[in-house]
């Protein structure tokens, strides 16, 4: 049923940044919801397509190294300062949020471990991929699209370079990559953050906090929900490259691009999730 | 009939190109011998952008047939294509230089991924290829930091990295003063000349035509209609013809 209700939330998000005609009024209502429809097929097909260009160039030599690198940095360590402080506001509002609900049904002494669990089974994950979305999406639906209409792109083609191994590749490769790092940064800082919070309120000293929060945590509560961020960095590579490698019509061209980009990597993301979290329920508890 | 031991670098057959319900190109019969250089003129949107797009593979043409060097290019894979494009070079309208790359590594791209040459003999070649359009000083800078003639002498290095066999201009001096573009289009039938190389120019720019062709083909409606030299098309009797040299020069 969940997954159902997020279906229905993309699907209905794809068709408004997917292009239509909304000038029509009336009777010909059928006629846009079938366009619309048809534009939501048509972007699945092509999409499907340019994953298996993707996924051939991926594989076949020679592979791009050192352009790899170089995403990576601009994905990962680029990234860092953004998830790490989006981690730790996030350690901040569980901690005071958390102490006052707590404290009211009598659980205070679990707050250490409400925090920690929190931010490492979900809000560390999905807030890291939504930041990385914003930031990393739209970068790459831009400088992609931008590539594309000023004629970069065609220019590597004649050049006989792939462009979808050396621009593609290289982005999706790097996101799968950098996510679950960015992930373990956040968390930390989130649960450094969180303790900061709790301590103000009520002094406690870190290494109690850690051992009452980790305390009957295992490596199988944080290994799944860190490793599902690769499916979220892949998420964000393959649809922002897509966006950014499909633009057409100049600089408005580029814009759309960016923001579908954007858009559409946050909320495939977040169904995404909903479906893995079930799976890691079914599969790890 | 062509020479198989000796192909024609470009043969076109009845080729035909349409963007939804607007044909660009209707039944296209052309071929150009080795080292000639030939011009494409006519109105914008004739399709001369398109001709040459179809032409490097960049767009699948509806029917007709393309050879480069006696290859039918219409049914190749991007890997079969991407073995052409090494004999192939292209001059971008917009230049269409890297943006985050400087002009040595721009030039540097396709050697590095095309050619087995180690640093320092790459190093060197991009020297050249850069002296060679007159931009030895300029190595290190981006693209952002020059002018748009700069722009099309560093496109034109590029084109050139691969020492291709046949090199495509769109409108190499579109957008420069008389005198840079006068300079570009010297520049181009110079390095034609020295490197043997048969050339396809797409232009409004009759000055060039007219000094630099050796041939010129009159695209109207998708069809060819005049190939010849610079004085064919001016004894043409042709009413379009005649308006267009008159509006042109």
């Amino acid at each position: 049923m969940h997954l159902g209700f997020s279906l229905c939330i993309v699907l209905i998000a794809t068709l408004s940044v997917l292009p239509g005609d909304t000038g029509r009024s009336g009777g010909a209502g059928i006629l846009v919801v079938t366009s619309w429809i048809l534009s939501v097929v048509e972007w699945f097909g092509q999409f499907g397509i340019f994953g298996k260009r993707v996924l051939k160039a991926t594989f076949s030599a020679p592979f791009e190294g050192r352009e790899f690198l170089r995403q990576l940095d601009n994905i990962g360590s680029q990234s860092l300062p953004l998830v790490a402080l989006a981690g730790a506001a996030i350690g901040v509002v569980l901690g005071l949020q958390t102490r006052d609900s707590l404290t009211r049904f009598g659980a205070k002494s679990l707050l250490p471990s409400v925090i920690i669990y929190s931010l490492i089974k979900e809000m560390g994950p999905i807030v890291t991929g939504l930041i990385v979305s914003g930031r990393v999406g739209a970068g790459i639906g831009a400088e992609l699209g931008s590539m594309k209409v000023t004629e970069q792109i065609d220019a590597m083609v004649v050049s006989g370079v792939n462009p979808y191994k050396f621009l593609a590749s290289t982005r999706i490769l790097a996101c799968i990559v950098a996510l679950p790092l960015l992930t373990l940064v956040a968390d930390a800082a989130g649960v450094l953050m969180g303790w900061l919070a709790s301590t103000l309120a009520e002094p406690i000293s870190l290494r109690l906090f850690l051992n009452a929060g980790l305390n009957g945590v295992a490596f199988s509560d944080l290994l799944p929900p860190t490793l599902k961020t690769c499916i979220f960095g892949l998420i964000i590579g393959a649809v922002s490259s897509y966006q950014g490698m499909q633009s057409h019509g100049g600089t408005a061209g580029v814009g759309r691009s960016a923001t579908s980009a954007v858009v559409l990597s946050s909320l495939f993301l977040i169904l995404a999730d909903v479906f893995m979290v079930r799976l890691i329920i079914v599969f790890f508890n | 009939m062509q020479n198989t031991d000796n192909p024609l670098p470009i043969a076109i057959a009845q080729l035909s190109k349409s963007f939804g319900a607007q044909t660009v190109l209707e039944g296209i019969d052309l071929t150009i011998s080795r080292g000639q250089t030939v011009s494409l003129i006519g109105r914008s949107g004739t399709g001369k952008s398109v001709l040459l797009r179809l032409l490097v593979g960049l767009d699948q043409p509806d029917s007709g047939s393309i050879r480069i060097d006696g290859e039918e290019i219409t049914a190749l894979d991007m890997d079969q294509l991407n073995k052409i494009r090494q004999k192939l070079g292209f001059l971008f309208q917009q230049s269409a230089l890297y943006d985050s790359l400087t002009l040595a590594e721009n030039v540097e791209f396709p050697l590095k991924r095309q050619r087995k040459l180690s640093p320092p003999e790459r190093k060197q070649k991009v020297q050249q290829l850069l002296a060679s359009v007159g931009l030895e000083r300029d190595l290190d800078k981006f693209p952002s930091e020059i002018s748009g003639g700069m722009k099309k002498r560093a496109g034109l290095a590029r084109a050139l990295a691969l020492d291709p066999a046949i090199v495509f201009f769109d409108e190499p001096t579109s957008g420069l003063d008389p005198i840079t573009a006068a300079e570009i289009g010297q520049l181009i039938t110079e390095l034609g000349k020295k490197r043997s190389m048969t050339s396809v120019v797409a232009t409004h720019d009759m000055h060039s035509v007219r000094c630099f062709s050796d041939r010129a083909v009159l695209l109207d409606r998708g069809k060819v209609l005049i190939d010849g030299s610079f004085d064919d098309l001016q004894k043409s009797k042709d009413p379009f013809v005649v308006q267009f040299l008159n509006d042109a020069t």
